[in-house]
């Protein structure tokens, strides 16, 4: 295979380590844009999906944001966030960091929202009763009773959240992002199949990476007398 | 973005009502392939895990390492190899659909009551007649609502192999970034991409109140 030889090459060519298109930059564009997005869907989904879970207020809702989520096209969300970011942080700011950032938002809260409210529903009516009789207020049932139990499922709701915004953080190459999705649009461009297959084995990899990662976390966050296995898919 | 145009032109959406339903087909055909191919594949290897219990570990880590490969990526991966071709998206797409599909259909198959295949079992079935007549029938509903993520999430898929010459309307949502945000262009092909996708899920809800009538009064 002459196409793999290119891409060790690739990765042996020391140029590639150095400027503003190095792997690391790139690595940690994708990243730094991933973690915040990631970081803005859980302000603004957890404690949402937290309270109305504790409530049990507008659940269909609450399920079905999940699904709809799941219909946004990457694409469209990426292509749209164009003209939106050109009007929330100024014209100048409409391509690059900040239309990829508001892009991934929306991806972000479904999952953690859906997950939240999954949850602390699921926690044993009997379990907060009891908590309830012993004098906890309702903010103590929820920080203290429902989020340790709910905890596997709203880890994997965050999780499910991160993987699909560093795989769709490639697409803001689109709109003049850099990340790794540059080396895909770019080696696309320029039919640089060395540069394309090697871009998409690094995005391949760091989703990969990221997805472990939150289950290590995971397991090690969760309390083994409860570690069940869910996901809101 | 140029300045002083309207988010919205209705004329340029006038005059392109052709280039819609024809990308329409297109969106269509992508999709009806990937899950069709994709439910294929998905209940060959079902059938596998239920028969072999130790095959579901290996199985569900490929598939599910299919699923984290994002889209793109994945195409990129490929284009060596298979080109700008339909053949291209349609392994990426197939790919997408396999763990949520292979999930669905052992989870209803093992859902079903254990007295039910006992009962079928003394009423003398064969274990061909079980899975077909008694396992497939009672597994319907949450096989179907496999069938609806996959669905829909391949619908928005879809949209990404625009930028390896495929993409339905995602060729729409393509065209109008490269026509300088041509913001009718792209709102057009987002909002018709995510009409598609709560009609394909509609007709899938239709189909399973259809098949499995018996749910209904639950």
């Amino acid at each position: 295979m002459t196409l793999l030889g290119d891409v060790v090459r690739w990765f042996a060519d020391p140029a590639h380590y150095q400027g503003s298109d190095a792997v690391q930059t790139r690595i940690y564009e994708h990243l730094a844009v991933s973690g915040l997005a990631v970081l803005a869907g859980l302000v603004i989904a957890l404690p949402i999906g937290l309270y109305l879970g504790h409530t049990g207020r507008f659940g269909f809702i609450a399920v079905n944001v999940a699904n709809i989520g799941r219909a946004i096209p990457s694409l469209a969300a990426i292509a749209l966030a164009i003209p939106v970011a050109a009007t929330l942080v100024g014209v100048q700011n409409g391509l690059g960091f900040w239309p990829t950032f508001l892009a991934l938002i929306p991806l972000a809260v479904p999952p953690i929202l859906t997950n939240a409210y999954v949850g602390v529903r699921g926690v044993d009516r009997d379990v907060i009763e009891a908590a309830r009789g012993m004098g906890l207020s309702e903010g103590g049932i929820l920080r203290r009773v429902e989020l340790p139990l709910a905890l596997p499922v709203v880890l994997a709701g965050i999780r499910t959240a991160a993987v699909n915004i560093v795989a769709t953080a490639t697409l803001g190459a689109l709109v003049a992002f850099g990340g790794l999705g540059r080396y895909i649009v770019d080696g696309l461009a320029l039919q640089e199949y060395d540069r394309l297959f090697a871009g998409a084995l690094l995005v391949a990899l760091l989703a990969i990476a990221v997805e472990v990662a939150f289950g290590t976390f995971e397991r090690a966050a969760v309390s083994p007398g409860i570690r069940v296995q869910q996901r809101a898919f | 973005m140029t300045p002083g145009e309207p988010l919205i032109r209705w004329d340029w959406i006038a005059t392109h009502l052709d280039e819609f339903a024809f990308r329409l087909g297109e969106h269509v055909e992508l999709t009806v392939i990937a899950v069709g191919v994709g439910f294929a594949i998905a209940f060959a290897l079902s059938l596998v895990i239920l028969r072999a219990p130790r095959a579901e570990g290996p199985i569900t880590a490929v598939a599910g390492t299919l699923y984290t490969i994002p889209s793109l990526a994945l195409f990129a991966l490929l284009i060596p190899y298979t080109g700008f071709t339909i053949l291209t998206a349609e392994i990426g797409l197939v790919g997408y659909t396999l763990l949520i599909l292979l999930r669905n259909i052992i989870r209803g198959i093992r859902g079903v009551p254990a007295d039910v295949r006992e009962a079928a079992v003394g009423m003398g079935y064969a274990p061909r007649q079980i899975l077909w007549q008694i396992e497939l029938p009672l597994a319907l509903a949450v096989i179907i609502a496999g069938l609806r993520i996959a669905t829909v999430s391949t619908i928005g898929l879809v949209t990404v192999t625009a930028l390896i010459g495929q993409g339905g309307f995602g060729f729409l949502i393509l065209t109008g970034m490269q026509r300088s945000f041509f913001t009718t262009e792209m709102i057009a092909g987002a909002v018709l991409s995510v009409a598609l996708a709560i009609a394909a899920d509609g007709l899938l809800v239709l189909l399973q109140r259809r098949l499995t009538p018996w749910t209904r009064a639950a």
